[in-house]
């Protein structure tokens, strides 16, 4: 048997697995951030806190109310999506015509705020969520053991990935939003309600950032800081894999999960930092990201 | 007759004084208060200091105290920061709890420095007693040495004799994968290997996966809190401990154990200082504070509480808050509290009392909520800390 650095093909197959695994999570997050930024131009740091409204809202619906995460997959994106909403016509809205900085001052502090609120009712320690029946055990691919669940969630998260690319990129109203972005006048004048647009973009993202968490919630611990850990690694993400491209978004997503995992294999103490190191190669090299487009 | 007022005044003033102390005292609980860490430590500390001081009848004693108390976010630059900040600009006379053991040995040189007190509860490096100690630090609750000889042989004993290390990356991780590596190995175990995750981690599986395929018959969990919650949840997802290898949960607290849930906790062995459902008297302590917290107390505040109460007590017996005299106290006074129960304050530094080795119980076991733990063995004071002459503290002799 070859053996790779000491290490053997299957654990490195196995390793790879969880990777992607890891990396369906960046890239979900990553996607959605990269909608807002692309299309509202709106570096969204409240998304990590979304995230945790997403896991957090599946607890309280099954707890609360007894609804189960099937449930919770189809409703929680849309609760807290209308919150999303809420904070873009409210606030975010009369940020627009001012400097991005604006923009990441003020969804940051609600981050802190939302956090904070979170962390003030129910603790740090974090809320327990079974994996569905349905979804529990799982296959042993000779590898590894791959449980069902992590299985469904790579799936779902490619569907969902290139679902969303192929709704902004090839679809007519995907075309109504990226001309609204480039010239919102010239596509108001044909009678589209362009700040109606925007608002529902805004949701849409969120959404994507709350499916993410409800995702999360069985195999991470649903806690309030769950989304601060997460957020900072997708900034890098999004910014490897150039701001606001959808392709981008998806690709390094899982590309940088699969990093992180050989990392976590050859130098786990330094699979906390690898993403950022890559972070900074590719600002050197190519400043607009992997798949940006500069101005 | 002019003078009669002022002069009775003074009198009066004078006789007060003589048979009360009048001793200002500041606590400055500092710990995590917004990370992992805030529900075994956090504002549950504060409410252990200020029930400690109540009970000590403090105000009727002639000592006034007040607590102040601050987040250190589980960072050691933070910690010392403060820790400057309350010794030289707030006059604070002693530091009580400080979870994360790399933040505790900041304040821990502090407190050297500036010769004040610190009574540590919540951080476990046992190295804080061990080549580190010093004369101004007393380490209450638990360490590392004394978790891993509680668990670790525990486990050995029952046949669990190869280890595969999972170490948070810092200064607690590797202390406690020290201490429980040298028991492992006296016990007649072997350690195959270890891996250390970034601190603070949420996903788990790679480590997980790579401690599997050493095939160890245990995985040892040198890590605490939300990292060992996410552990022992990913554990079970990927059929690890259903495969027939055990974890060893090395500090596992109460509220980490209400967090996972009884269906991913069960069965867990695990070393504990202090449990509310022990005896009527930490029944009725915890219920006490479960009014005021909103949950049980773990043993970190209950280490706060013993700590305290037992500081305050030793200003009285020195008649003064020197920091010098009233560690002298602290080491002469027998240490007797309804919570954590008799001990001794050693030269080291070391607190000891009875540790205590639990077993998680199954859903249909349990009663209802807080109803965790099956009492398996006491580990009497004597043995339960790593004897003086084996820490390397220079104190010793």
């Amino acid at each position: 048997m070859f053996e790779l650095l000491g290490i053997a093909p299957q654990a490195l197959f196995g390793q790879l697995l969880l990777g992607l695994i890891n990396g369906s999570f960046y890239a979900m997050l990553s996607l959605g951030l990269a909608v807002i930024f692309g299309l509202l131009n709106i570096i969204n740091f409240t998304h990590g806190a979304q995230y945790m409204m997403g896991a957090f809202v599946a607890w309280m619906l099954l707890t609360y109310f007894g609804l189960s995460y099937w449930w919770a997959l189809v409703l929680v994106p849309v609760i807290v999506g209308a919150s999303g909403i809420v904070i873009e016509r409210l606030m975010i809205s009369r940020l627009y015509h001012l400097d991005h900085l604006y923009g990441l001052l003020l969804t940051f502090g609600l981050a802190l705020i939302i956090q904070g609120l979170f962390r003030n009712q129910y603790g740090v320690s974090g809320m327990p969520y079974s994996i569905p029946p349905e979804l529990q055990g799982g296959t042993n691919l000779g590898f590894m053991f791959l449980p069902n669940y992590r299985a469904w969630v790579v799936v779902a998260s490619v569907v969902v990935c290139f679902g969303t690319w192929f709704l902004i990129e090839k679809t007519r109203l995907g075309a109504y939003l990226r001309a609204a972005t480039e010239n919102p006048t010239m596509v108001g004048a044909f009678g589209i309600n362009v700040p109606r647009l925007i608002t529902l973009t805004y949701g849409f993202g969120v959404g994507l950032a709350a499916l993410a968490g409800v995702l999360a919630a069985p195999i991470y611990s649903v806690n309030p800081n769950m989304g601060a850990d997460l957020i900072i690694i997708v900034f890098a993400v999004v910014v490897i894999g150039g701001m606001g491209s959808i392709m981008g978004a998806i690709l390094t997503g899982f590309g940088l999960g699969l990093v992180e995992g050989l990392a976590r294999v050859f130098y786990p103490e330094g699979s906390a930092v690898v993403i950022f190191v890559i972070m900074a190669i590719v600002l050197l090299i190519k400043p607009a990201g992997l798949f940006g487009r500069t101005a | 007759m002019n003078i009669a007022k002022p002069m009775l005044a003074l009198v009066t003033g004078l006789l007060m004084t003589s048979s009360a102390l009048a001793i200002d005292i500041r606590i400055g609980v500092l710990n995590d208060r917004s990370g992992i860490y805030a529900d075994l430590s956090g504002e549950g500390s504060v409410i252990a200091a200020r029930m400690a001081i109540e009970d000590f009848g403090a105000a009727d004693k002639g000592i006034n105290v007040e607590i102040l108390s601050a987040d250190h976010q589980n960072r050691p630059d933070v910690a010392s920061t403060i820790a400057r900040q309350w010794y030289d600009n707030d006059n604070v006379d002693v530091i009580a709890d400080v979870p994360t053991s790399s933040a505790a040995i900041a304040v821990h040189e502090i407190t050297r420095e500036k010769n004040r007190v610190f009574i540590v509860s919540g951080a476990a490096s046992s190295d804080l007693t061990g080549t580190m100690c010093s004369p101004n630090t007393a380490h209450w609750t638990y360490d590392t040495w004394a978790l891993a000889n509680g668990t670790g042989s525990a486990m050995v004993q029952e046949g669990f004799d190869s280890w595969y290390f999972l170490t948070a990356d810092y200064a607690f991780g590797h202390a406690l994968e020290a201490d429980t590596s040298a028991v492992v190995e006296a016990s007649g175990g072997e350690v195959l290997g270890t891996v250390r995750h970034p601190f603070p981690g949420q996903d788990f599986s790679s480590f997980l996966l790579q401690a599997q395929a050493s095939g160890a018959k245990v995985i040892g969990l040198a890590n605490a809190g939300g990292d060992t919650v996410n552990a022992i949840k990913q554990a079970s997802e990927f059929g690890i401990t259903q495969a027939g290898q055990a974890l060893a949960g090395l500090l596992i607290f109460i509220t980490d154990v209400d967090a996972l849930g009884l269906n991913d906790a069960q069965g867990l062995v695990l070393t504990e200082a202090f449990y509310w459902d022990l005896n009527d008297e930490t029944r009725e302590w915890s219920e006490r504070f479960e009014a005021q917290r909103g949950a049980k107390p773990t043993m970190v505040h209950a280490g706060v509480y013993s700590g305290v109460l037992h500081y305050l007590k030793a200003v009285e017996h020195a008649g003064s808050k020197d920091a010098e005299l009233v560690m002298a106290a602290m080491r002469e006074l027998p240490i007797e509290d309804p919570v954590m129960g008799g001990g001794e304050l050693r030269i080291d530094g070391r607190k000891t009392h009875d540790m205590y080795l639990f077993r998680v119980k199954s859903p249909d076991e349990s009663s209802g909520p807080w109803d965790y733990y099956e009492h398996l063995a006491t580990i009497p004071a004597e043995t339960a800390f790593r004897p003086l002459e084996d820490g390397g503290c220079e104190l010793v002799n």
